[in-house]
């Protein structure tokens, strides 16, 4: 080891790995992922000369190599099936994102001061942190991420700002993009009766 | 060991260790790993700081500039990261699975001995033997890259004779959660 490391003082360079943009892998090991056929579909349009290199005809049969038909073809089904498996998630999880809301909360905290607790943004890939800064700065009030009751995370911003948050969220100013604006609602909440 | 991990819950803390730390941190990776300082420096210059990212059951993820380098379970050995481990294939020493072993390593199986010893696989000849206990790379027939990063449960000499069990336990394969961890 030291031996060679005289030999070569210069740094070896690293290897340029190209990586699918679709499942991450590198194209060789898309096969294996759970989106082939739109892997696939980018390699074709991408790198035309990888595509033919890993799914021409010639390197389909080779690459079979020491496995036996039957297992190949068990592993051509199975892959199908987790590829249609993955889809079915992808489109209930798209589902479900579309069906979730985003609540704007107007909440009264004595007579004339409110805070505005948005609420489920985090469904639509919002990252709460950072949605909270830009409205911080947006409104010059204070605004942070805290549980609530249930223990979901919220936005919880100082003062009445919910028709303006409706606004932006609507407009997809900033980090608030793409929510639509069907599934966002405005609940006002009155501070409950102390309880004696 | 990455099989199921999220960030926002299993890291505990982010801190920069001490220079003599680092220190000791580098000359342990340049003994473990086939590399040379130069190579060394290119990936982590001197003047930029480690950040140990702590992690839940004493795993540490080390990198630089927010980018995961290598991580060490324990006070194991040091392992690169899969994407590292692409750019510098020649860091670790090399077993190759066959095909058929290929969708098991994927879904986070440790490796078996057949797979490794059957005639798509891949063993070091005798004479550069690897004990037991080392960190490998792990390749698949037919690939060009590697596929994951285990370590050896038997030395490969005994991987031949017994041919049974438990041969290469992975850490970290294509697509579990540190591989879509690109930064931190």
């Amino acid at each position: 080891m030291s031996s060679s490391d005289q030999q070569e003082p210069q740094a070896v360079r690293p290897l340029e790995v190209l990586y699918c943009q679709i499942c991450t892998f590198p194209p060789e090991y898309c096969e294996f992922g759970s989106s082939l056929t739109r892997c696939k579909e980018w390699l074709q349009g991408a790198h035309s000369q990888l595509f033919d290199k890993y799914y021409s005809d010639e390197a389909l049969q080779s690459k079979i190599g020491t496995l036996s038909l039957e297992a190949q073809a068990k592993l051509e089904k199975d892959s199908a099936k987790k590829e249609a498996k993955a889809e079915a998630k992808a489109d209930a999880a798209l589902k479900k994102k579309m069906a979730s809301q985003v609540s704007i909360k107007r909440i009264e905290r004595n007579k004339r001061k409110h805070v505005t607790a948005i609420h489920g943004l985090e469904a639509f890939d919002i990252e709460l942190k950072k949605a909270a800064k830009f409205l911080a700065q947006k409104f010059a009030t204070g605004a942070s991420v805290t549980k609530n009751a249930q223990g979901q995370d919220e936005i919880v911003v100082q003062g009445d700002v919910s028709d303006d948050v409706l606004e932006l969220i609507e407009g997809g100013a900033g980090p608030l993009k793409g929510v639509p604006a069907d599934n966002v609602v405005i609940i006002e909440e009155k501070k409950k009766k102390a309880v004696e | 060991m990455f099989k199921k991990f999220t960030p926002s819950t299993d890291i505990a803390g982010q801190t920069p260790p001490k220079s003599s730390v680092q220190r000791s941190i580098r000359a342990a990776v340049l003994q473990q790993w086939k590399i040379g300082p130069e190579t060394l420096e290119e990936i982590w210059p001197k003047k930029e700081t480690l950040i140990h990212v702590k992690c839940r059951e004493h795993i540490s993820i080390y990198s630089v500039q927010s980018v995961p380098l290598f991580f060490q379970h324990f006070d194991g050995p040091f392992y690169p990261t899969l994407r590292l481990l692409h750019q510098y294939p020649s860091i670790l020493p090399k077993v190759g699975i066959d095909r058929g072993a290929i969708r098991f390593l994927l879904a986070g199986a440790p490796m078996m001995c057949p797979g490794l010893t059957s005639a798509g696989g891949y063993l070091p000849p005798s004479e550069e033997a690897l004990p037991k206990g080392t960190a490998v790379a792990v390749h698949a027939e037919g690939k060009e890259h590697a596929v994951g990063i285990g370590i050896t449960e038997l030395s490969t000499e005994d991987m031949r004779k017994l041919n049974k069990d438990v041969a290469v336990e992975v850490v970290t394969h294509l697509g579990d959660d540190l591989w879509a961890l690109q930064t931190l």
